[in-house]
């Protein structure tokens, strides 16, 4: 289970892009944060493996409080949740095998990890999870010869290969085109259902978010201010999650649309 | 003559900035003529050397012609200590310019006094000639091939760091976060995000650092620090004219052997 | 679902294992050997610390009493680096043209890209020995061999932006009767004029380096005195010559890397 409570990030002295923000994330369920640019979707995501460093608040997955760790002890925990990313974030000249297994840098030993010489038990549960979202085949290839939805299963692959106990997902279809991007969506969500595993994915496609998630988190401003199921995402909640005042927020409406 | 028409034809493609543009440009004009002058009317020649010079020179061809063989095994073996000294040298500055790029880049060095340390080593690296370490060099390892790669060693390291530093900093940030957020430490982090992308410029500078030491490599006789440099300093001394021609033309040979390879590596490699 | 595979080897990089331990064995044989026969007499090492503390004491700390000497090798440098650069670049334009396979027919390419080859061979200390022989000691035979440097360099990259240019402007120019030296002018040199600057400037800087350096064997300018004085023993004298060589360096780098910067 993953609580975060009164969760504030200030970046300088401006507003606060956090504001004592509050979620529970548990089971095998698959939420989606939705909101315009801006609305803090992915400094949300970032604060919760600390990447971005929060201001104040405290995030707990399963007991471990994450704000309070020091250096090596957040790179322990770091293990423990898994980040799929917008632009996949792959080392492109590095083989696929190499990339999913870098997955598993923290718990493998440096020679390991100098010499390519992973466990037998990693190469194979890299081969299960390869054959499962389809890209086995491609073990040796360098990772900058697949298409755009190939790599992002493969970055899929990666998170999953640290045995995270949650899912987080930042932006992970805004790259694809819209078919390839349907089929991550449903991806993640079998996997999250197989697998056991929350997943929390930011994301800009409102239509995609409704059609794929069990849960619906609407941000605006740095502040939850939408958060049920998405049948219940009608379009007064809609207006007042994307509604707001800055030429960029109108755009983004638009864009969903 | 030639270029204020060219300056004339440069103005009327930028005819935005006309007016200024022409007196900046008059202005370099003016300033580069003067500065000429300068140096001209003070510098300290024998104008009779000069109008001489062609004579002297010409004089000193003939005397080269033709070249002479006779004592083409040693130039070889010259020869094969020289590649030998541009080969080992270069391998070792590779070698000890990686910690110093690491720590010379902004964004892995690990903090501001570091980044100084490296910034300083690149820089007097750099700012020293070839021949100005391997003087000193030969002062503390005595004359001979030792004290050529160590200095061509020392003088790589800079170019070698600089370059490599750069690269570093161009990289692309995401996978770097990406193994962050896998929780690797930071060793690892530098072993799989950062090494497999700057893996290309580092070959690519290598080979160029290689060709440009082979070429280093054949002066550093001169200062007694091996190669084929001592071989031409004695046949210079000698005025073994013919000899020295042989020694040019080996040496041409060279670095136009060193230019094929580095250009084959290249292609192969990247 | 699981085929139950659990080994994996990173694809190596040349793929013939024939081919690929050869090159392991053939590289680490001549590291090996020509590591282990390279003669270092440590005896002789250790007396040669003794003498490098000799020097590096001597050297600090150093010495600008001969301030006047110092800057007038410095100035005369500093000339050396000017003329040559003129002169190089002057020499440079044609050569380039000659050196252009788009613009040069056939046997003059030939020449001029064998001129540029032999020019940019030789090491700058190499053909100052040579010049300093054939018209003496000083700072003309400096100015010479850099300007010889400098056709290795500008010569070189003048003639690869020739060959880079649009040549519709050329085409232009012909369709309208203009003859080869107008078609040149008017065609050719307006698109490669910024080129031309920008490497002016970087050779100005890199001749204002070997200048440091040509002066050791005999050619004039801040090398010259930086030689003398070290074979005097006046290290300290020597290490002020150094910085003051370092000094300016760096700030000859960063005002071409402006200048430049702002040209481009």
């Amino acid at each position: 289970m993953l609580k975060i409570s009164k969760l504030t990030k200030r970046y300088g002295s401006g507003d606060p892009v956090l504001k004592e923000l509050d979620l529970t994330v548990e089971g095998d369920q698959l939420t989606s944060v939705i909101g315009s640019s801006g609305a803090g979707k992915s400094t949300l995501l970032r604060c919760i493996n600390r990447l971005v460093e929060p201001t104040s608040g405290s995030v707990d997955l399963n007991g471990t409080e994450f704000t309070t760790l020091n250096r090596r002890e957040l790179r322990t925990a770091r293990r423990r949740i898994g980040m799929v990313f917008q632009s996949f974030n792959l080392i492109d000249r590095l083989t696929v095998m190499e990339n999913v297994q870098s997955g598993r840098l923290g718990y493998i030993s440096t020679w390991a990890a100098l010499t390519r010489r992973y466990p037998r038990e990693d190469i194979r549960h890299a081969y299960e999870l390869m054959e499962r979202v389809g890209i086995a085949h491609y073990a040796d290839r360098r990772a900058d010869e697949l298409s755009g939805g190939e790599r992002q299963r493969v970055g899929v692959v990666r998170a999953l290969m640290q045995r995270p106990e949650i899912l987080l997902a930042d932006e992970p279809t805004a790259s694809l085109d819209p078919k390839t991007s349907e089929q991550i969506m449903s991806l993640l969500r079998d996997l999250a259902s197989e697998l056991k595993l929350p997943v929390i994915i930011n994301i800009h496609n409102v239509t995609e978010a409704k059609e794929y998630s069990d849960r619906i988190v609407g941000m605006r401003y740095g502040r939850i201010i939408f958060d049920d199921l998405p049948g219940k995402l009608e379009k007064a909640e809609m207006d007042e999650i994307y509604a707001g005042v800055p030429a960029m927020d109108r755009a983004e409406v638009g864009a969903v649309a | 003559m030639m270029s204020t028409q060219s300056l004339q034809q440069t103005l009327d493609h930028w005819s935005r900035f006309t007016m200024r543009q022409r007196l900046m440009r008059y202005g370099g004009l003016t300033l580069t003529l003067l500065v000429v002058a300068w140096a001209l009317s003070s510098i300290d020649v024998i104008w009779e050397w000069v109008w001489d010079a062609p004579v002297q020179m010409g004089d000193l061809f003939g005397r080269m012609m033709p070249p002479d063989p006779s004592n083409l095994p040693s130039i070889l073996e010259a020869i094969w200590q020289t590649v030998n000294i541009a080969t080992l040298a270069t391998m070792f500055a590779v070698v000890v310019s990686l910690p110093v790029a690491y720590i010379s880049a902004q964004n892995t060095t690990p903090n501001r006094v570091t980044l100084w340390i490296g910034r300083f080593i690149l820089v007097s690296s750099r700012s020293v000639n070839t021949i100005i370490w391997a003087l000193l060099f030969v002062a503390i390892f005595g004359p001979g091939i030792v004290a050529g790669i160590v200095a061509i060693m020392f003088r790589s390291i800079g170019f070698l760091g600089k370059l490599l530093g750069e690269a570093i900093e161009e990289i692309d940030q995401k996978p770097v976060e990406a193994l962050e957020a896998c929780g690797a430490s930071r060793f690892k982090i530098v072993l799989y995000a950062i090494v497999p992308q700057i893996m290309p410029a580092f070959f690519a500078i290598a080979i160029l650092r290689w060709d440009i030491n082979l070429r280093e490599s054949t002066v550093l006789g001169l200062v007694g620090a091996g190669g084929i440099g001592m071989i031409l300093q004695g046949a210079i001394d000698t005025f073994n004219w013919p000899e020295v021609s042989m020694v040019l033309l080996t040496i041409l040979a060279l670095v136009v052997f060193g230019e094929v390879v580095s250009s084959y590596l290249r292609k192969k490699i990247l | 679902m699981s085929t139950g595979k659990d080994t994996w080897r990173k694809p190596p990089f040349i793929s013939h294992p024939g081919l690929r331990y050869g090159l392991y064995i053939a590289v680490s044989i001549y590291v090996v050997l020509t590591i282990a026969t390279l003669p270092i007499d440590w005896d002789r090492v250790s007396d040669g610390m003794r003498r490098a503390q000799r020097i590096f004491s001597g050297a600090f700390p150093p010495n600008f009493d001969r301030s006047g000497l110092l800057i007038d090798g410095f100035l005369e440098s500093l000339k050396i680096a000017i003329l040559a650069t003129v002169g190089g670049i002057t020499l440079s334009v044609p050569l380039a043209f000659m050196a252009a396979s788009n613009i040069s027919i056939k046997p003059i390419y030939l020449i001029g890209r064998s001129i540029i080859i032999v020019a940019r061979s030789f090491h700058p200390v190499i053909v100052a020995i040579i010049f300093v022989k054939a018209v003496g000691f000083g700072p003309f035979a400096g100015a010479l061999t850099l300007v010889v440097y400098s056709i290795g360099f500008v010569a070189k990259l003048l003639a690869e932006r020739i060959e880079e240019i649009d040549f519709g402007q050329v085409e232009a120019m012909r369709s309208v009767g203009a003859g080869f030296l107008s078609t040149l002018v008017y065609a050719v040199v307006p698109q490669i004029m910024p080129r031309l600057v920008g490497l002016g400037i970087y050779q100005l800087d890199s001749n204002l380096r070997a200048s440091a350096v040509v002066g050791i064997v005999g050619a004039g300018g801040i090398g010259a005195t930086l030689a003398n004085a070290f074979g005097r023993y006046d290290y300290d004298f020597a290490l002020a010559i150094t910085m003051v060589i370092v000094g300016a360096i760096l700030v000859s780098e960063a005002v071409s890397g402006l200048v430049r910067k702002r040209i481009a």
